[in-house]
């Protein structure tokens, strides 16, 4: 795609500028603080991935035969709890986005680096937290730790879970604070709210969510601790409590983070879109106004959660037409990225190809999410898998595709480095075809009727063909997710050296080096043009393309 | 890149900010937004605790009526002059009177300790009570103030003092983060440190100070005057 410029001398850069373990553990480079991010999630995406493939292992079999029925429990429990609050929540924001924001919008680095700081340590306190609790026996809950059961019941780690999950969360609240005051406070000359990338008013509309929300997680998980340890009775029925109290503070967090796990996904399509359509984003204000947006309905609909746990059929209703409502805004997103395929000039890219994986498997999820939100519909499928697969669809057929999809895309500006484009490619696609034959087979088995969190389902036999084929295609999509760590891990070392703007990409992150220095940029940036000037970007000759003497 | 430049470059000035506006305004936005934050950490359990007073009136009422409003009432008043007292520390900051920063940070922290000891002096008569949620939990024959012959459920009252310690113990534990805060703002102001160019610290922790003021001014009247006559 373009010719790499032989260096005599490598220009120094924030990974080459220091080195030795301390420059790491002490800075406050936002760009190194990703990259320490960066190993973290994807250490606990692994540790949640090998819980998922014993999930599926031992759904191979209708009989519960590879692990007994606690162990089943605290499995699923532990990948919802690793992968939820341990890698999703962090993974756009706190890799892409702690890299991205500040370059994006023109600034040497975050308005607080120490904080940025700061908010890796916790997140670490919090997983090493987890990982010891998940190697001394675990939680069996599941993740949404229910009182009464999580309260009064089981015998298992809840209170050490919950401390690591309140530490984590003071991690992302963190981060969400630097982004909104880095977004207001910290833009180059010129950059104005709407010249700002659209990956911008992702992180902005995230930030605002984990900023509202994991406070209410926090206190949630704190009242749990105390009941469990002194019997408060706040959510235990026997005392005069409310257990749909604590459904009530869990959801109001716990939908609204699924917000928080798609949205910055959202924001790196719209680039990647951009990018290899070559044009200007269809509907700039609209796609930017429905991230504001999603984020404001996402906070209104949280009983949907709770159709069958005995909430009044009149709060029901009113729940059930905020969930319809909140698809709209995520609709406005999908037309206009389709609207800005139109008539453009596409290349098939990895990154494009993770891009048109999210728009097909997120428009699946999302609609599968509208017959959740209709009461009727809801109460047939509740607590089946198609839940499971609902869920999944939009975390990991949008999340983590959108997740993949910008890692591939700005790679070269992270490292440096071009990664193979074929194997790539391949990598897609395998990721592509192992997600629907996991998932899509979950539709099925849940609208035939296969209930979730069960390890035994030997009195239904003919689930199993489509267990079969969930579980093989769990181990095609686990083989999809190694290959881009492989070649990842190999470009870094043997990679060819990336342009500046290897992609002819809009931004002004493409517009310093790669890597960047320290700082960002050499001279402060001025911006006088508008988000994604594809079309000036192509179509006028490049001055300095005139051969000189003519 | 790298070089700083410019000459005149104020020692507090962090190398990422173009000037020290940028650097105040962002600070004190990151301050706000943190305390929005804290708005909704509390506001959980002001969700529990209007649930629950809604359910169990009665019950919180007499629960409500045995916690002594006076040492309450003291404690409102003493908040009330250590926010005086944090304005006048801020004012002393941005006007170069260092020995009136440094005595009025010094009396706001008086004030918390005394806020503190006044709280603790109320634990420990609800100890003595027995009026502590759990095993030796008692709230036996005590009448629901206004309805003759009708006795609190001890249960329900329970759920009242659960929710007493939690929101003002997390508030005295906001209240101990502070008067950490302002050890550390006692220490600089000492050494000098704050001038008219350079208070941002004792302005934002100042707001720290006044929101945890202000969420007393709500758990007060909550918590202290559910239903009382005189």
């Amino acid at each position: 795609m373009q010719i790499a410029i032989p260096q005599t001398a490598e220009r120094e850069n924030y990974l080459n500028k220091e080195y030795g373990i301390w420059s790491w553990l002490l800075t406050t480079d936002h760009k190194r603080i990703a990259l320490l991010y960066l190993v973290s999630i994807t250490f606990f995406f692994f540790i949640g991935g090998f819980f998922a493939l014993l999930i599926r292992l031992e759904l191979l079999t209708p009989a519960g035969d590879l692990v007994q029925a606690d162990t089943y429990n605290k499995l699923f429990t532990m990948h919802g709890m690793v992968m939820v609050f341990f890698f999703l929540i962090p993974s756009i924001p706190a890799t892409l986005g702690n890299f991205l924001v500040p370059m994006m919008i023109g600034a040497k680095d975050l308005a607080f680096p120490r904080i940025n700081l700061l908010s890796w340590y916790l997140y670490i306190i919090g997983g090493a937290l987890m990982l010891h609790c998940i190697l001394t026996g675990g939680v069996d809950t599941g993740w949404t730790f229910y009182a009464p059961f999580s309260t009064n019941f089981t015998n298992t780690k809840i209170v050490e879970a919950g401390i690591a999950i309140f530490i984590a969360g003071f991690s992302s609240i963190l981060t969400g604070l630097n982004f909104v005051v880095t977004i207001h406070r910290m833009r180059a000359p010129g950059m104005t709210w709407s010249r700002l990338p659209l990956f911008i008013w992702a992180h902005y509309a995230t930030s605002i969510i984990q900023l509202l929300g994991t406070p209410v997680i926090a206190i949630t998980i704190v009242l749990v601790a105390a009941e469990r340890a002194l019997h408060l009775g706040i959510f235990d029925p026997k005392l005069g409590g409310d257990p749909l109290l604590f459904q009530h503070l869990f959801w109001f967090y716990s939908h609204p983070a699924v917000y928080i796990m798609i949205l910055p996904s959202m924001g790196v399509i719209t680039e990647i879109i951009a990018c290899f359509s070559r044009k200007r984003i269809f509907g700039y204000h609209f796609v930017a106004f429905s991230s504001i947006a999603i984020a404001v309905f996402g906070f209104l609909v949280w009983a949907h959660h709770m159709f069958v746990a005995g909430i009044s059929v009149y709060s029901a209703l009113v729940f059930s037409f905020l969930s319809y409502a909140v698809a709209l805004p995520s609709a406005i997103k999908v037309f206009n990225w389709t609207a800005t395929l139109y008539k453009g000039s596409i290349h098939y890219d990895a990154p494009m190809l993770y891009a048109f994986g999210f728009l097909g498997l997120f428009t699946i999820g999302g609609l599968t999410g509208l017959f959740l939100a209709a009461l009727g519909i809801n109460v047939h499928v509740t607590d089946t898998y198609f839940v499971v697969a609902h869920f999944h669809y939009i975390m990991v057929g949008g999340a983590v595709m959108g997740y993949l999809g910008g890692m591939h895309f700005w790679w070269p500006k992270i490292s440096g480095k071009l990664y193979p484009e074929g194997w790539a490619r391949l990598a897609a696609l395998i990721v592509f075809i192992g997600f629907n034959l996991t998932f899509f087979p979950q539709f099925v088995l849940g609208y035939m009727g296969m209930p979730r969190r069960y390890y035994d389902y030997s009195h239904m036999p003919e689930f199993q063909v489509l267990n079969v084929l969930s579980t093989a295609g769990s181990t095609v999509l686990g083989i999809g997710y190694l290959l881009p760590m492989a070649y990842f891990l190999w470009s870094m070392r043997y990679g060819k050296p990336a342009s500046d703007n290897p992609w002819n990409a809009a931004g002004l992150e493409w517009k310093t080096a790669s890597p960047p220095p320290t700082f960002n940029f050499d001279q402060e940036p001025v911006v006088t043009w508008e988000a994604y000037n594809y079309e000036e970007l192509d179509t006028p000759p490049k001055p300095q393309e005139v051969p000189v003497g003519r | 890149m790298g070089l700083h430049q410019e000459e005149e470059h104020h020692p507090e000035l962090l190398h990422h900010f173009a000037e020290a506006e940028q650097q105040r305004d962002a600070a004190s936005l990151g301050m706000w937004v943190f305390l929005a934050t804290e708005v909704m950490f509390f506001g959980g359990m002001f969700c529990a605790y209007l649930i629950y007073r809604h359910w169990y009136f009665g019950d919180f009422a007499a629960a409500s009526k045995s916690i002594d409003a006076k040492l309450g009432g003291t404690n409102t008043a003493v908040l009330i002059c250590s926010s005086l007292t944090v304005v006048l520390a801020v004012w002393a900051a941005q006007t170069a009177r260092k020995t009136l920063l440094i005595a009025m940070l010094a009396i706001t922290m008086l004030l918390g300790l005394a806020f503190l000891g006044i709280k603790g002096k109320e634990y420990k008569d609800k100890f003595e009570e027995h009026h502590v949620p759990g095993a030796s939990f008692s709230f036996e024959h005590v009448p629901i103030p206004g309805h003759a012959g009708e006795y609190a459920n001890p249960r329900h009252a329970q759920i009242f003092f659960s929710l007493y310690f939690v929101m003002t113990g997390i508030h005295a534990l906001h209240m101990i983060v502070g008067l950490g805060i302002f050890s550390w703002l006692f220490a600089m102001a000492w050494k000098g440190r704050f001038t008219p160019e350079y208070n941002t610290p004792v302005e934002i922790s100042g707001l720290y100070w006044h929101f945890v003021d202000i969420i007393w001014i709500y758990l007060f009247p909550l918590l202290y005057l559910i239903d009382r006559h005189p």
